[in-house]
């Protein structure tokens, strides 16, 4: 009862709640998208609502369904107001929804900044709190600048709660806006020793994490590192650290070797399985940067690779798994140390755990030898016919072609038992691998001269038996292996016993059902082997055999001929058309052996697969350049939309395409259908292979269908297993062989040592025969390898600073508008950035005054608010469009100047095709995109309509900065209204102050700004200003705005001020007042620079 | 972590918190992916695998599957302890928790993590300051969505079992 009381109370305020939600979507299960539907039509209404708890209620069933997997991208406005809801319950859910919808897309984003910055500096730590938790899911670029400052303040937060979560989310920050980790990062190193183990505990989270990415900058931090890691028991900080150590070792093996002993101690002692991990993975890392310069830490080693062999014995398979894992790290550098467990590792193949039998093949693959090689493989292949699940057999199979193939073949004594052991893959049914079987087959019989009379002898008797590869299911991946097997045949048909058969087993009807690319071998091969058996009957007075080699070609490629695979079609009638001729020939008794064989001659060499890469491109050579012009797309035949060309050809060739219209298409579409519908030999869209064999005249061909259920353990073919026995006997001969001769020897020399052979190493084992393994070519003068596989687009890179260096930028730079905002808006929005700018420069003094208290800021002091100011100065206005513009220095170019101009339209037209042209002098130059002419001139890119202004920016390229400089320049643009359109023209002149070539730099450290001024280097000048009333912080703050200096030191009514030119000229001024006189001393080690910006400075105060 | 899913024996997500910018269509992608593959690995395999250039931590408690995605260099081990730690902190809350807590109650679930994890790393290691912090915020909460939700919770817990013992 009382259950319904309070729900019908809820229902008064909510129609359906969460709660309400979810039960009806478990009971909709038939019709879920329906009633999810209806749902949201409810919640559209909901939000409408004035009421919050509505729509907070509304929201929250949003997140719900957005986690199934609706869309509801289309409420985040909706979910911004509940976020600024100022009752937490809302707030909560508000921020919830946030941070599991919204995302750097979203573009309400943007008018989050304000809430969220209210939200961080709330009184409640619990609203703080979840903005923070918010903000780590949804920050983007641009609230990340907005806000580190605030998040950096809160770092410094009285509630350790708070402290915590701020210094967390820092990261986030610093990889959206990598510009703020330098000014943050003193703070973040204080938190490592914050008195909060929670907030030490995240400060290492957030260093740890940093480091990883670029340890170098983190270096000078090991010992504090190192301190904290021997004296915090705290195993989640304990960990962070370790790794922390991991990551910087391979930069200071100093540190490796201070490193061991403590990480010993702590695998010896440790309970916690995760640190024990932890601490044996980074000695491991230790040991091997360590490898080059000390190679004595075997009892370290020896302790890891003990300790592993626990984890892999321990029945939990989590930690047998990461045992092996961990195995495999120590086996790239001390192979020695894991190959001794190999029996535990082999164990490992027999695990219930696939993920674990996968991780110990690929420990095998680091272990085996040339003497263990086939001991190894043996046993893979038994588990090859024991696996059940071809994803694992597949693994095995090409685990073991891995293993066998590795480094060139390196390991492997005997090819005739490789080739056997391929032979013997191909009895796996179903195999995905079959191409890869094929391939080994292929590379082994090119690149091994010596093995080819065996290969070819293997790969006749599997062509003769294809019957049993192919089988029954059709799309068998193991009929791969026939491609390989029908070239090796004919390219090495010399080394066949009977070519004749293998001619005959190549040509029978059932090869038709192979797939395509195998028959087109098949029947080039044929042609290969028919070159072979002429030369062999050549000469005998009986020339029947070879006559009836003819006949039997002749008979049998018409199936070919008829494929419907045009390559096999056109290979079999050109081959078929050739053998008739050869028949006439041979008719007539002309031999024609050679020249058959002439058709095949010469050797294919095998080719690295990088080669084509490396060949270095010709002097001159353009590749992307056409070799013709390009086609014109009208008399292109392609049936593509008409929509798609428009939107792709260039723009010159447009008016040519709407000549052909649409009608014209359709007939021209039409012709063609009939034209196709006649032709015999077009075949239409997707032709079904069945229709092959319907075709009359295949009908006829008799299919004989060979079906034995034997297995492919065909008669008289060597099985591996023998060639292991053989091996083995083969060995200990050739052991005590060796034995033999080296008692002869020693007896030579006269018994003077008497030592027993040790056990047989790898050098001593000699291949079974002699092996020639062909190297792959490679082009003449290759070029070097250029595998660089760095990201670029990693954002961590950004995040490479060198922290210890001091810094030369100290606050957050605030970017100018991105153009893509409302254009409406745009001017007041300048002026609003331009204020931002102001307010960032306070409060970045401000919280940097705390650090450095030799620095007074003038500007810090609130006295007055300063009158809003701007940099713009009028370039041009007549009726129709006003000019306004601002020069700016560029950091990174000490020629460059970036001239913004704001294009405002005064008229009731529209104002379109603006250009903008400058007539350039010899030392300062427009920039014009690569091959426009000195005189031509630039467009705007955009139109203004009515009343709209809008930015835009050119760049300027200038020589010499002493000298202030006036460009002249014109603006082009059409006005057009609904009656007309007319060109209009404005002519205007460009100033280039002295102060535009100057970058706000600013200098912290007084020391070194004395030491400027000390040392003799700058020329002085000096300025009086008379009648300046207005408070010396205006004054101050004047200077700096308009032309870019930064305040040093401020004491009292004197300052001194610094700033840069975009060629490195340092200016220094010293201004003082008193009774509304200002006097300014200057210096710089340019005069006439200093003197020019003495009078610009004039002029300014002149106005007002 | 990049990123954590919670979903159910039957492949029904139940909870999921990224840690990393993807679009939603790369979210769901990545979500039906993995949860086809841990739903296909044998019960008695190991918690881990590789996927893509992540490593795939999950564990199952009940019906529940718990899945984080973490780096090459991240542990595996006290990515364990951490679900593991998870699931303690929502069974204190709830109060031994079972799959419909989560279910009906998902806000708090996702309040629960939050607190626990930020950005990714764990933020409070004591269990006793995060169930502290839950508490002190939900006493924010109005009086009337407090009444409400209990009620939900009797109606819930009171019709199906618990199923989500603790046992390690």
């Amino acid at each position: 009862m009382a259950l319904k009381i309070v729900k019908g109370s809820i229902d008064r305020m909510f129609d359906k709640n969460l709660q309400d939600l979810v039960r009806g979507i478990r009971n909709h299960k038939e019709d879920e998208a329906k009633y999810i539907s209806t749902c949201i039509d409810e919640i559209k209404q909901e939000l409408k609502q004035d009421n919050i708890a509505v729509k907070a209620n509304a929201v929250c069933k949003l997140t719900y369904l957005q986690m199934l997997g609706y869309d509801v991208s289309w409420a985040a406005f909706n979910i911004v107001e509940v976020m600024s809801s100022s009752k937490f319950t809302y707030k909560r859910i508000g921020y919830l929804a946030a941070s599991q919808c919204f995302h750097e897309g979203t573009d309400v984003i943007m008018l989050t900044t304000n809430q969220i910055r209210k939200d961080l500096s709330s009184p409640h730590q619990y609203d703080t709190g979840v903005a923070l938790t918010g903000l780590s899911c949804f920050v983007t670029p641009d609230l990340a600048r907005d806000l580190a400052n605030d998040i950096m303040t809160l770092m410094s937060h009285t509630k350790p709660y708070i402290r915590k979560k701020a210094v967390l989310i820092m990261y986030k920050v610093f990889l959206k806006y990598p510009e703020s980790l330098r000014p943050a990062f003193p703070r973040l190193k204080e938190k490592l020793e914050d008195p909060d183990p929670g907030v030490q505990s995240a400060a290492v989270n957030v260093i740890c994490e940093l480091a990883r990415r670029n340890p170098k900058n983190y270096l000078s931090l090991a010992p504090l590192f190192f301190k904290l890691m021997t004296s915090s028991t705290n195993n989640w900080v304990l960990i962070k650290i370790i790794k922390l150590f991991g990551a910087l070792t391979p930069l200071e093996p100093r540190l490796g070797k201070k490193l061991i002993e403590p990480l010993t101690n702590l695998i010896h002692s440790t309970s916690a399985m995760s640190l024990l991990y932890e601490c044996v993975n980074t000695v491991i890392a230790v040991l091997i940067s360590l490898s080059s310069g000390m190679p004595n830490h075997s009892a370290s080693i020896q302790l890891c690779v003990q300790k592993l062999r626990i984890l892999i014995e321990d029945s939990d398979q989590n930690l047998k798994y990461l045992g092996l894992l961990a195995m495999s790290k120590i086996l790239k550098t001390h192979p020695k140390s894991v190959q001794s467990h190999k029996d535990l590792i082999l164990q490992c193949l027999d695990d219930k755990d696939e993920s674990i039998r996968l991780r110990a093949l690929d420990l095998l693959y680091g272990m085996v030898s040339k003497k263990n090689l086939m001991e190894i493989v043996k046993k893979l292949m038994l588990h090859v016919d024991k696996a059940e699940g071809t994803t694992y057999r597949d693994e095995l199979l090409t685990k073991i072609i891995d293993i066998c193939s590795q480094s060139n073949y390196q390991y492997i004594t005997n090819f005739e038992w490789y080739i056997s052991i391929l032979v013997e893959l191909t009895r796996l049914e179903g195999t995905r691998h079959g191409h890869l079987i094929a391939s080994q087959m292929l590379d082994v019989a090119i690149r091994v001269k010596a093995i080819r009379g065996f290969a070819v002898a293997q790969m006749a008797t599997l062509l003769d038996n294809a019957h049993l590869l192919t089988g029954n299911t059709q799309r068998n991946g193991i009929c791969e292996v026939l491609y390989a097997a029908a070239w090796i045949c004919g390219e090495f048909s010399e080394h066949l016993e009977d070519p004749m058969q293998t001619l005959e087993a190549m040509l029978r009807p059932k090869v038709a059902t192979l797939p395509g690319h195998i028959q087109a071998v098949y029947v080039q091969n044929a042609a290969k082997l028919f070159a072979t058996v002429l030369r062999k009957h050549e000469g005998e007075t009986d020339s029947h055999a070879a006559q009836e080699t003819s006949q039997l070609l002749i008979d049998r490629l018409p199936l070919f001929v008829q494929s419907a695979n045009l390559e096999v079609q056109e290979r079999a009638s050109c081959i078929l058309q050739l053998v008739k001729y050869i028949q006439k020939l041979q008719q007539k008794k002309v031999e024609v052996a050679e020249e058959v064989t002439a058709l095949f001659a010469g050797e294919l060499n095998p080719v690295a697969p990088k080669a084509q890469k490396k060949v270095p491109v010709p002097e001159g050579l353009d590749l992307d350049a056409w070799i013709n012009k390009p086609p014109s797309e009208s008399e292109s035949e392609d049936e593509k939309p008409k929509a798609v060309f428009a939107k792709e050809e260039p723009k010159h060739s447009r008016s040519r395409h709407t000549e052909v219209d649409e009608k014209e298409l359709a007939r021209r579409r039409e012709a063609r259908k009939r034209e196709q519908a006649n032709n015999p030999f077009y075949i239409k869209a997707s032709p079904s292979s069945q229709k092959v064999y319907d075709a009359p005249g295949v009908e006829h061909i008799p299919v004989v269908q060979i079906d034995l259920s034997v297995p492919l353990k065909v008669p008289g073919m060597p099985m591996s297993d023998q060639y292991l026995k053989l091996e083995e006997e083969r060995r200990q001969k050739e052991k005590a062989e060796r034995k033999k001769e080296k008692k002869k020897k020693r007896e030579k020399r006269g018994k003077e040592r008497k030592a027993d052979s040790g056990p047989e190493s790898e050098e001593d084992i000699a291949p079974a025969h002699q092996v020639d393994i062909v190297t792959e070519e490679m082009p003449e003068n290759a070029l070097p390898s250029d595998d660089d596989d760095k990201d670029p687009n990693d954002p961590h890179k950004a995040l490479d600073i060198d922290l210890d260096k001091y810094p030369t930028v100290h606050w957050f730079p605030v970017q100018k508008s991105s153009k893509h905002k409302k254009k409406k808006q745009k001017k007041e929005k300048e002026e609003k950035e331009k204020k931002k700018k102001k307010r960032h420069h306070h409060h970045h003094h401000h919280s940097n005054a705390g650090g450095e208290d030799s620095v007074q800021n003038g500007t810090v002091e609130e006295e007055e608010p300063l009158p809003p100011m701007s940099n713009y100065f009028l370039l041009a206005e007549n009726s129709y469009i006003k000019m306004v513009y601002d020069i700016q220095g560029n950091h990174q170019d000490e020629s460059k100047v970036v001239v913004s101009v704001i294009f405002e339209n005064k008229s009731d037209s529209f104002l379109k095709s603006m250009e903008f042209n400058v007539l350039d002098s010899l030392n300062s130059k427009l920039q014009r995109p690569e091959g426009a002419g000195a005189h031509d001139s630039l467009t705007v890119p955009f139109q203004l309509p009515p009343g709209i202004s809008n930015e835009a920016h050119f760049v300027f390229s200038v020589q010499s900065i002493v000298m202030p400089q006036k460009l002249k320049g014109t603006l082009t643009f059409i006005v057009k209204s609904d009656e007309s359109s007319t060109h209009e023209k404005l002519d205007f002149k460009l100033h280039f102050t002295c102060t535009s070539y100057l970058i706000t730099t600013p200098c912290y450290l007084y020391d070194a700004y004395a030491k400027l001024l000390e040392s003799g280097d700058l020329k002085g000048s000096s300025l009086r200003l008379e009648g300046i009333n207005m408070p010396f912080h205006h004054l101050l703050a004047r200077i700096c705005f308009h032309h870019h200096f930064s305040v040093v030191e401020r004491i009292d009514s004197c300052a001194s001020m610094y700033s840069r030119s975009i060629q490195g000229h340092h200016v220094c001024l010293l201004v003082k007042t008193s009774d509304q006189t200002v006097s300014i001393d200057a210096k710089c080690d340019e005069p006439s620079l200093l003197g020019n910006v003495l009078d610009e400075i004039k002029q300014t105060f002149s106005k007002c | 972590m990049q990123f954590m899913l919670l979903f159910s024996r039957q492949g029904k997500l139940r909870l999921q918190k990224w840690y990393v910018p993807l679009s939603d269509k790369e979210k769901k992608k990545i979500t039906r992916e993995l949860v086809q593959t841990v739903l296909a690995r044998k019960p008695k395999m190991c918690s881990f695998l590789e996927w893509r250039d992540l490593k795939i931590v999950y564990k199952r408690y009940a019906s529940l599957y718990f899945c984080c995605a973490i780096e090459d260099q991240d542990n595996e081990l006290i990515t364990l302890e951490i679900i593991h730690r998870y699931v303690e902190l929502l069974d204190k809350y709830f109060g031994s928790v079972c799959e419909l807590d989560i279910i009906f109650n998902f806000e708090k679930a996702y309040f629960i993590l939050d607190e626990f994890l930020l950005g990714g790393e764990a933020q409070e290691t004591s269990k006793k300051n995060v169930l502290k912090a839950i508490e002190q915020a939900d006493l924010l909460q109005e009086v009337s969505t407090e009444v409400y939700y209990h009620h939900c919770k009797a109606t819930a817990i009171g019709v199906h079992h618990r199923v989500f013992g603790l046992s390690l």
